[in-house]
């Protein structure tokens, strides 16, 4: 009996360990794209001095949380084939929503910040509402509540920002729990939820097989349209969480929030090796990716380099890491040819 | 026949690395004659194929074509060489005019522009010789398969090639369909064409191939002219044994009724549908393609939700509206398009065996993994299906693997009604075997097997009864003892 405990034990141990060397070995191309990109701003003369301390790390941390929480979402909805444009907007809607809960009607900073959550999965409802019993392309439905959702917020505001200067407001986006920023240790939870779900939940594998062929996971008996609602719920509840982390860090709710977010959401999770054709991706990759984007734009803040070059030097960075994630499966595919 | 030798392939060599593909293969194709190749999945006739048409180039080996040597380096050498191959995948532009489809990339030009008319009256013209019933306007994506299979073939011949490779182009067309593609290829030969015919139904040599050469594990085994030899012959060439009981069946009687349907309509294309399948029987369903065959079988899996009728399932009436609620009852389906509906491509083995049955080892988020590999291993082990490790990719094994995995998987939800929608399409002779093996080891032992195939020395092997259909009705019943293929092609085309 003990000896099957133990044996048991080790298998998980084992397990564990070749867990993370295939991680490692399937996402070699962007961590060695990270560490030299890491290397090269300890080791510049500019950067050396600030780039690695504790400060700087939980700044660059602190600063991807929100792009990692829209990127965990958006992971799932490109596996599953499809594609959320709304989750700026929403990140937009819910800070205005839950600042004026707190500002304007004078609602506890919980119930505040639960609004905030709350209208993104309303949001996250209806486009899986829509894309899962029409066959209009998510594009075009998340396109569509993208609008809604930046107009609704400009209406709510008036345009302008909606401050909130209370010292718990900021805990959330701001604060530290222990030494480490608040933001991290629920980036940190909001990751380990999504690797379960994907990894280990039935509804982690219908969404591999619903965006790998959808047309089989019907015969399988899969009921494809409750796969495609929870996924874009989701991504919905992690625009509606990053809204109000990036709410807190500004002290505002601001209409203009989040613009663009949603494509850099899609390019950590392009740049972590995920397939926008769908089936195919991992979790793991998008973090890798998430901080590739965060170092570089930290980097260049360091560096000095002109804001406008920046958005530059960020599309070229991105073009590079998928292409060459294009060339390693190129050459993967050649051999699977050749074999045959 | 003529006898002026068309192309001469000698001693073509082709490795891959770690895969010596062919050996030393030879090939003749004479002017006038349709020349079969016939080989299990593997045996190389593809990469035979793809070396003439110039996609790959072979190591060693020489060319002639008309008694000249000839380069091919790549497909426009090919083309040069009036080559043309009809791929297994139709590649057409669906969202373009049959016109378009076959003059693209040479579009007869006025000046700057596509000179449309004349290419509509050339295109059409060109149809018409071949006494097609196809207008050169319509769109690709509004033809039924056989058509643009038809299509494709006018295409190739309008490059004026003397050579024409067909890859297995009756795999997804109806026995009336390969009537007239058969035709269309007298037609042909009639003229000096030569085709290189690959298949995998023995059935057709005899009705269409003048000659045969057999491939083995990438080597020439040998060429037979088809009059002079039998199936059991090419079938021991290919499979390099005797094949002994190629169909292994223990006929069945008088079982209880397990499933009973009565009256099934789905208002579009099944029409008042009644049959019943008992205890250990395999239940064979012949017709025509678009007979609705395969509809009936989605009305009955749930796929279908809007149709009227009622199934009882030992006796008791049952409701189902969803896959769901089918394997619920016990009912399974291997489809049809094991590539559209079946496989998840580009996940592995274990991935693809166990989706069915993932309660079984998945709770909440604790996954015994453990318990995932011996599922998987027990229904590998059952099929004998021939894979590196179960986390293989399922779309790198060969199409009678990828069945072998997609029974599997439905045999895991244990079903007391198997339906397999062509179990054997695009599958070679060897596994086939072993798949009608499986079939009768599971009937025998209870279960009870709906075979819905289109090749009919299967159906009439295999089945203890064959239901047939015509236009959405069944038009008979035929037991085993009173089945001929005549009896069958009667009442298919009633």
């Amino acid at each position: 009996m003990e000896r099957v405990a133990n044996k048991n034990r080790k298998n998980r141990g084992t397990l564990l360990l070749n867990g993370i060397a295939q991680w490692l070995k399937d996402n070699l191309g962007i961590i060695i794209a990270l560490v030299v990109l890491c290397l090269i701003l300890s080791l510049n003369p500019i950067t050396k001095n600030t780039f690695l301390t504790l400060k700087n790390i939980f700044n660059v941390l602190r600063q991807i949380s929100t792009n990692l929480f829209l990127a965990c979402g958006m992971t799932m909805v490109i596996i599953l084939g499809g594609i959320d444009l709304s989750v700026g907007s929403i990140i937009a809607l819910s800070g205005c929503l839950a600042a004026g809960a707190v500002v304007r009607y004078n609602l506890p900073l919980g119930v505040a910040l639960f609004i905030g959550v709350l209208l993104g999965l309303v949001f996250g409802i209806f486009n899986g509402f829509v894309i899962s019993k029409t066959t209009i392309p998510p594009f075009i439905v998340t396109l569509a509540t993208m609008n809604i959702a930046k107009g609704l917020a400009y209406v709510y505001t008036g345009g302008s920002p909606v401050r909130v200067v209370t010292k718990e407001w900021q805990f959330l986006g701001a604060g530290y729990i222990g030494s480490v920023p608040t933001p991290v240790i629920l980036l940190i939870v909001v990751l380990v939820v999504t690797a379960l779900i994907m990894n280990k939940t039935k509804m982690g594998r219908y969404i591999y097989a619903v965006g790998g062929n959808s047309q089989a996971a019907v015969f399988s008996g899969i009921k494809v349209s409750r796969v495609k609602f929870f996924v874009y719920a989701y991504s919905g509840v992690m625009a509606g969480l990053a809204g109000i982390v990036l709410a807190s860090r500004m002290y505002s709710g601001q209409p203009t929030a989040g613009e663009g977010a949603e494509m850099d959401a899609i390019a950590a999770v392009v740049v972590g090796g995920t397939s926008m054709a769908g089936g195919y991706g991992k979790i793991g990759g998008t973090l890798i990716g998430g901080l590739i984007i965060g170092v570089l734009n930290n980097g260049l803040n360091l560096l000095n380099v002109n804001s406008f070059w920046q958005y530059v030097i960020k599309g070229a960075v991105i073009l590079l890491a998928v292409f060459i994630d294009y060339i390693r499966q190129e050459n993967k595919d050649k051999i699977r040819v050749e074999k045959k | 026949m003529a006898t002026n030798v068309l192309l001469q392939m000698k001693n073509i060599h082709k490795t891959f690395p770690g895969v010596y593909a062919l050996k030393a293969v030879d090939f003749e194709l004479k002017a006038g004659e349709v020349h079969a190749i016939l080989g299990e999945n593997g045996a190389g006739k593809s990469t035979l194929i793809k070396v003439l048409g110039g996609i790959y180039a072979a190591d060693q080996g020489e060319i002639f074509i008309e008694g000249k040597k000839v380069e091919i380096k790549n497909v426009k050498d090919a083309q040069k060489n009036g080559i043309s191959i009809i791929h297994q995948e139709l590649v057409l532009v669906p969202y373009m005019t049959v016109a378009e489809n076959i003059f693209l990339g040479r579009e007869p030009m006025k000046g700057k522009f596509v000179n449309a008319s004349k290419m509509y009256e050339e295109a059409q013209q060109l149809i018409d010789s071949y006494g097609i019933n196809i207008d050169a306007k319509s769109l690709v994506r509004n033809l039924t398969i056989a058509q643009q299979q038809m299509v494709e073939i006018i295409k190739a011949i309008s490059y004026n090639s003397k050579i024409l490779v067909m890859d297995e182009p009756t795999s997804s067309i109806s026995e009336k369909e390969v009537k007239f593609l058969f035709e269309t290829m007298r037609n042909l030969t009639s003229k000096g064409v030569g085709i290189i015919y690959i298949s995998h139904r023995m059935s057709e040599l005899a009705e269409i191939c003048d000659r045969v050469t057999v491939m083995r594990d990438g080597s020439y085994i040998g060429t037979k002219v088809v009059k002079e030899t039998t199936s059991d012959e090419l079938i021991s060439m290919m499979v390099g044994r005797e094949l002994k009981n190629y169909y292994t069946r223990d006929f069945q009687k008088d079982g209880e009724v397990i499933l009973k349907c009565e009256n099934i309509t789905d208002h579009k294309m099944v029409k008042d549908v009644s049959f019943e399948v008992k205890k250990g029987e395999i239940v064979g369903f012949a017709g025509l393609v678009g007979a609705g065959r395969s509809e009936v079988m989605k009305c009955i899996f749930g796929l279908t939700k809007e149709y009227s009728g009622d199934i009882y399932i030992e006796g008791k009436k049952v409701v189902i509206k969803s896959p769901s609620d089918a394997i619920k009852h016990g009912i399974a389906l291997v489809p049809e398009d094991r590539k559209l509906e079946g496989l998840y491509h580009i996940q592995s083995v274990r991935f693809n065996s166990t989706i069915e049955v993932l309660s079984e080892f998945i709770k909440g988020i604790i996954v015994d993994r453990q318990k995932e590999e011996e599922i998987t291993q027990k229904y590998i082990d059952m099929m004998s299906t021939k894979t590196p490790s179960m986390e293989q990719a399922i779309g790198k094994l060969s199409g009678g693997n990828q069945q072998k995995v997609m029974i599997g998987r439905w045999l895991a939800t244990s079903p007391k009604i198997l339906i397999l929608d062509e179990p054997t399409r695009g599958v070679d002779v060897g596994a086939k075997s072993e798949i009608y093996a499986i079939m009768n080891a599971l009937a025998k032992s209870g279960m009870s097997i709906i075979m819905i195939s289109s090749e009919m020395p299967e159906l009439i092997n295999m089945s203890d009864r064959i239901y047939v259909m015509c236009e959405g009705r069944i038009t008979g019943c035929l037991t085993h003892e009173e089945t001929t293929q005549e009896k069958i092609m009667k009442l298919a085309a009633k």
